[in-house]
């Protein structure tokens, strides 16, 4: 029988709240958060980590979702896209995206703005290069990038300006 | 016709409509629903890339326990002669059916041969292994030139390219243009240069993979959801695969990830249908990315000889195209293109062009953005390169000499109108990139590229609510703004407020009949169409105003969202708060089949440079020149071109299928099908023409397709510019680039 | 056959004694091999026994003369150790081409290691700083030279009942540097075509003192040139010395053909990256010796 019955419980906190889960042995967090959790902002593209589609924050490291097992998160935090605006407001990556036709069919989108979270939190001011490096790991295959690194660095600019502020 | 010139929102670049949910991650794709009481299909393929199966056995399948319906290709229609769709859009079911499941002979390797619905996918999976086929392996072959070659396998004996049967060959189709006297005009030409170069087969390569979701109801009726292209279509291929009438399927649209032209036909639909059908239970299916590359219509690889000739004054004056072209296993009618528009940029009178189709082991190729034109004007382009060169004129100027312009007439043979390749080609002239100097090591090419551009046939219906809000439904899949682009339209002509109108893409019994999302044809026809319906829901308001007040129907003006007699005015809100007062509901729907479509031109500047140690090439700058008509949406017109260079320039780098000797492919994931990502490519400049197409109302040409026909050539040209590299066959990765280099005189 | 178990020992003995009474168990690092190969079907385990509780396997040390590195670390705790990133410039380097910024925020240097791949991007790095493997087995600890733990392609020397539990980096000292250079046909997210770690020492006069060259890509394993090496030490890395190292790498490599490259051109750009490489080590010297 290929189906564990044998799940495990596990609580993890998932876009701030706490939540308990059962998860097979085997399974990927990505496939957790959609299926269970029905958190399906989540994309899955390839399933093997190249394309950055499922991207997630476990303990505020950028991760594929893909690429983690569900009972790895134990005890660990989780956010995903769902949980990336504060409520109504935009992060600022979001916004930029919007304002900048940042996106095309946007199956990419919701990776590429947990990616660029991510970065903006670890360097508010990133280069154009640096920029396109840290973001290597989203394949995006409708814009060729130029909109979404425009958006990336006007949002880091963005966040710099309200932080002065 | 006149297009229309002034604009208050058409032109602007508001926030598109369905953003929000896709920044927010609540946009629903193909694999995003999940029906009640649903199950999983899998799908089992063929270990061999020729073989005829002598027998499937499902019994063990079906024992396992969970395991609720198995299918195999006897489940499916019988092909027969029936073709679906015309003209370009044609389709033999032979050639359809094979691509969802074989019948009897597998012709390339992982097709679909039986599928699985059972309680869980991990289940399915299971079981899918446990069918026992055998198959009868035979020798295969996947390079078109050798598929050619004596004793070649043959993969359909009963095939003929001219329907005359005698001994078979893989030969799929042949076509042959010509304009004038070719032969004669080379006699008369000063210089004349010959090249032959090749293309790979390569994949759209959209992030979503393709999903399904159907039930079947208790009256036998299907609801099929699923991320496309065109849903109207997946209704026709479904009803045509399965043999269910069309009346009993309704098609529902998911967001869609990305398709440029692969999403355009079926492969798990009609699967998903029939295991519906067998298990009473809604059925689910994704695929798997592996089979994505595997076993989904890739672009045929090509060769293409081209031949021009030129006189010293500067003007091109004979062509002569052949174009080879791979068809994968069945029929994917790549050749018509070269044949009749591989010379669409020059005024050449004297012409002759043929393309050539073959069948080889692979799957049967299908539509990518410009379907053929990029892999022709790739030895196209180069070969005016070279003849400019001879004639030590500058390239742009050479084309500039002999671009085409209203009036002239190509293989197609009749004459264009009022076009924008002249107006692109001077704007890329006057273009700081092409004014700038070349930095050392690196070069430069430019490239000019054609397509033809779509109508066909759009609908579009307007809601409109008593509080003055409009819900703008079209049958059209979104695949890159264009809700943004049909709301413009409609608030345009409506005069009213753009954020009051609700763009959605509904389903096939919800709006009239629309053609694919494809040939760049969206914003044209089905704007068309928008344009259309609410021209007719203003002439209703004025009707219902022109009662009220009792003043002759044509004095009454609509404008600024609001009918207008002398000094009194109704507004649109007021009007639909009262439309059931007035005469009832407001609702108008339009249909038409749109004969607009202009060609669409673009010129491409790229700089390359080229590490002549490891042959290693990085795009330094990039700069898309394109006549967008009228650009309802600048940012996604933009968004068109820098998408298309991109893909382009993956395709002249590093994208290729890489097949092994047992015709299994060999990089069928994102990790080795390598398609750019964001380092390794530039910010790409983009400039927008505005040559009003005379045909349209807003004057609107079609975008999306152009940009991908000439980065190929603009690429390769700037390898050779810096430094006489010479790489014959594409792609231009590393290794082919420093071997060119120890070649390079 | 699924997965039936997870567990997270948090000591090296739980671990031992939950690897030893289960052949088709799986230890787990960072994942990004183990669940791709689960994914394509070529990884099959019962069990999955995570190492990431372990503190020994995520231990991140500089001492006096050694660089210690837990083999279940990732690239991201490794890049974000300041220390370990100025003295090992190039091994960061290599961490850093490893995958995305996703992939290294999973990935470690030991999975690297024990995945074994031909072309893995920090096994030429590791070999090239002289790294050693602290192994624990059933009856004790040993310790193997990276170069030695490599088998063939996806082969690693160790036996059923053991684990790699740390690598240990003899500390750089003064005058020496690193640099890792791999070819690859995009910028990011890419197997190296070729790679080439180097590791070099120059005296006060920019006399080569000791130097080692490891090459990854180009053979059933990453190797250590020592032939390459050699050529170095002695000479002011004039491009004579120089050319003699490329000899000997294009020498000792035995590439094969896939669909990543032909083994005509690996063995070509292996040598184009040695030089590159070793002139890199240099300029950080010299740039450290300025600063």
């Amino acid at each position: 029988m290929s189906t564990p019955l044998n799940k495990l419980p596990i609580q993890a906190v998932i876009n701030g709240e706490p939540k308990m889960f059962l998860a097979a042995p085997g399974q990927v967090l990505a496939d957790v958060l959609r299926d269970e959790l029905e958190l399906i902002g989540t994309k899955i593209g390839c399933n093997t980590g190249d394309c950055g589609a499922c991207s997630v924050l476990v303990n505020d490291r950028l991760v594929c979702s893909c690429l983690v097992l569900a009972a790895e998160v134990e005890g660990q935090s989780v956010q995903t896209i769902e949980g990336i605006a504060d409520g109504a407001v935009l992060h600022p990556v979001q916004q930029k995206l919007l304002e900048h036709g940042g996106l095309q069919c946007g199956v990419c989108t919701p990776g590429v703005v947990v990616a660029a979270k991510a970065l903006l939190d670890s360097n508010p001011n990133p280069t154009e290069e640096e920029a396109r490096y840290w973001l290597a790991g989203n394949l995006c295959r409708c814009t060729g990038y130029d909109k979404i690194i425009h958006a990336v660095l006007d949002a880091a600019e963005a966040i710099r300006e309200g932080a002065a502020s | 016709m006149n297009a229309k010139q002034e604009f208050k929102i058409v032109g602007t670049r508001p926030i598109r409509p369905d953003g929000l949910d896709k920044v927010t991650g609540r946009a629903r794709y193909g694999a995003d629903l999940n029906m009640q009481g649903q199950i999983y299909g899998h799908i089992l393929r063929s270990p061999h890339a020729h073989a005829n199966i002598k027998s499937i056995d499902c019994s063990n399948a079906l024992a396992m326990e969970g395991v609720l319906a198995v299918m195999t290709g006897e489940d499916l229609a019988e092909p027969g002669n029936i073709v679906l769709g015309s003209g370009e859009g044609a389709i033999a079911l032979k050639d359809l059916i094979p691509m969802v499941m074989s019948q009897g002979k597998v012709l390339f390797h992982a097709q679909a041969v039986a599928a699985v619905a059972a309680t869980t996918a991990a289940l399915a999976a299971e079981a899918a292994a446990a069918i026992e086929i055998v198959y009868e392996v035979l020798p295969a072959v996947t390079d078109m030139h050798e598929a050619l070659a004596d004793g070649a396998p043959i993969l359909h004996s009963d095939r003929f390219p001219d329907g005359k049967p005698k001994e078979p060959t893989n030969l799929a189709a042949e076509i042959t243009m010509q304009v004038g006297e070719p032969d004669a005009a080379f006699e008369r030409a000063d210089v004349i240069v010959e090249r032959t170069y090749s293309v790979p087969m390569c994949h759209q390569g959209y992030i979503e993979p393709h999903a399904c979701v159907v039930r079947v109801d208790a009256a036998k009726r299907v609801d099929l959801w699923c991320c496309t292209q065109g849903h109207f279509t997946v209704r026709q291929y479904t009803a045509a695969v399965t043999g269910i009438s069309l009346g009993n399927i309704r098609v529902t649209p998911s967001e869609i990830g990305g398709g440029f032209g692969g999403k355009t036909t079926v492969y798990l639909e009609p699967i998903a249908v029939i295991l519906a059908q067998k298990s009473g239970r809604p059925v689910k299916i994704v695929m798997d990315r592996g089979d994505v590359f595997r076993t989904t219509g890739p672009a045929p690889g090509a060769t293409t000889r081209v031949k021009l000739g030129a006189t010293k004054d500067g003007r091109l004056i004979a062509a002569d195209v052949e174009c080879l072209m791979d068809s994968g296993a069945y029929n994917g009618n790549p050749a018509g293109i070269p044949a009749f528009m591989a010379t669409a940029c020059y005024k050449l009178t004297d012409a002759r062009s043929s393309g050539r189709s073959v069948y080889t082991n692979k799957p049967k190729i299908h539509a990518y953005r410009a379907p053929s034109m990029p892999q022709v004007t790739l030895a196209f382009e180069l070969v005016i390169n070279e003849v400019a060169a001879e004639l030590k004129i500058d390239p742009l100027e050479f084309r500039l000499n002999n671009a085409v312009e209203e009036g002239d007439v190509n293989m197609m043979g009749a004459p264009y109108k009022r076009i924008g390749l002249r107006e692109c080609l001077e704007a890329a002239r006057s273009h700081p990139h092409y004014q700038s100097s070349v930095a050392d090591g690196a070069g430069r090419g430019i490239a000019a590229g054609y397509w033809i551009n779509a109508g066909m046939q759009s609908s579009a219906t307007l809601n409109v609510s008593p509080d003055g809000s409009v819900s703008l439904l079209t049958g059209s899949p979104d695949i890159g703004g264009s809700r943004a682009s049909m709301a413009i339209m409609g608030a345009e002509v409506l005069g009213i407020p753009l954020e009051t109108i609700y763009p959605q893409v509904v389903a096939t019994d919800a709006v009239g009949h629309c053609d694919v999302t494809g040939g760049s044809r969206t914003t044209l026809a089905t704007g068309q169409a928008v344009i259309q319906a609410a021209d007719e829901l203003v002439a209703e308001l004025c009707r219902r105003v022109a009662l009220e007040w009792d003043v002759p129907e044509d004095e009454v003006m609509w404008s600024d969202g609001a009918a207008h007699h002398g000094e009194k005015s109704l507004s649109f809100k007021d009007l639909a708060s009262r439309a059931s007062a007035m005469g009832g509901p407001l609702t108008v729907s339009s249909s038409l089949n749109s004969t607009s479509a202009s060609p669409g031109f673009g010129v491409h500047i790229c700089d390359a440079e080229v590490d002549k140690e490891t042959g290693r090439t990085t795009i330094t700058r990039y700069t898309v020149v394109q006549d967008a008509g009228k650009a309802i949406h600048p940012t996604y017109v933009e968004g068109q071109m820098q998408g298309g260079a991109a893909q382009g320039i993956g395709w002249a780098l590093n994208e290729e299928y890489v097949y092994n000797d047992q015709g299994v492919l060999e990089n069928a994931g994102f990790l080795d099908y390598r398609i750019p990502v964001a380092s390794d490519l530039p910010f790409i400049d983009t400039v927008i023409v505005e040559v009003p197409n005379p045909l349209h109302p807003y004057g609107v040409k079609g975008v999306g397709e152009v940009p991908i026909v000439p980065p190929m050539p603009a690429v390769a040209q700037a390898v050779f510019d810096s430094g006489n590299i010479r790489v014959m066959d594409l792609p231009l990765n590393p290794a082919k680039v420093a071997a060119a280099i120890i070649e390079a005189p | 056959m699924a997965v039936q178990e997870f567990v997270a020992p948090k000591s090296l003995p739980e671990a031992q004694g939950i690897f030893a009474n289960d052949g088709s168990a799986s230890w787990l690092a960072g994942g990004t091999d183990l669940l791709v190969g689960m994914r394509l079907g070529m990884r099959d385990p019962s069990r999955i026994i995570d190492l990431k509780q372990i503190p020994e396997l995520m231990a991140l040390e500089v001492s006096d003369d050694s660089i210690l590195i837990g083999a279940a670390a990732s690239a991201y705790d490794i890049l974000h150790n300041s220390e370990i990133g100025s003295l090992c410039p190039g091994l960061a380097d290599a961490l850093d081409l490893i995958g995305s910024t996703q992939i290294q925020g999973r990935c470690s240097a030991g999975g690297n290691l024990c995945n074994a791949s031909p072309a893995a991007d920090s096994i030429p790095a590791l070999i090239a700083n002289g790294a050693v493997c602290r192994i624990l087995g059933s009856s004790g600890e040993r310790l193997l030279p990276v170069e030695d733990f490599l088998v063939g392609p996806g082969k690693n020397a160790l036996k059923a009942d053991e684990l790699l539990v740390q690598l240990v980096l003899p500390k750089p000292m003064l005058g020496t540097s690193d640099a890792y250079l791999r070819l690859t046909p995009r910028t990011e997210m890419d197997i190296a075509v070729a790679g080439t770690g180097v590791s070099i020492t120059l005296d006060t006069a920019g006399v080569c003192t000791a130097a080692r060259v490891a090459i990854g890509a180009v053979a059933p394993t990453a190797l250590l040139v020592e032939a390459a090496g050699q050529a170095l030490v002695g000479s002011k890395l004039e491009d004579e010395a120089i050319d003699s190292a490329v000899t000997a790498v294009r020498a000792a490599a035995s590439p094969i053909s896939d669909k990543r490259g032909s083994a005509q051109y690996r063995t070509h750009v292996v040598g184009v990256l040695v030089k590159r490489a070793i002139q890199r080590a240099q300029a950080r010297i010299n740039a450290g010796a300025k600063a």
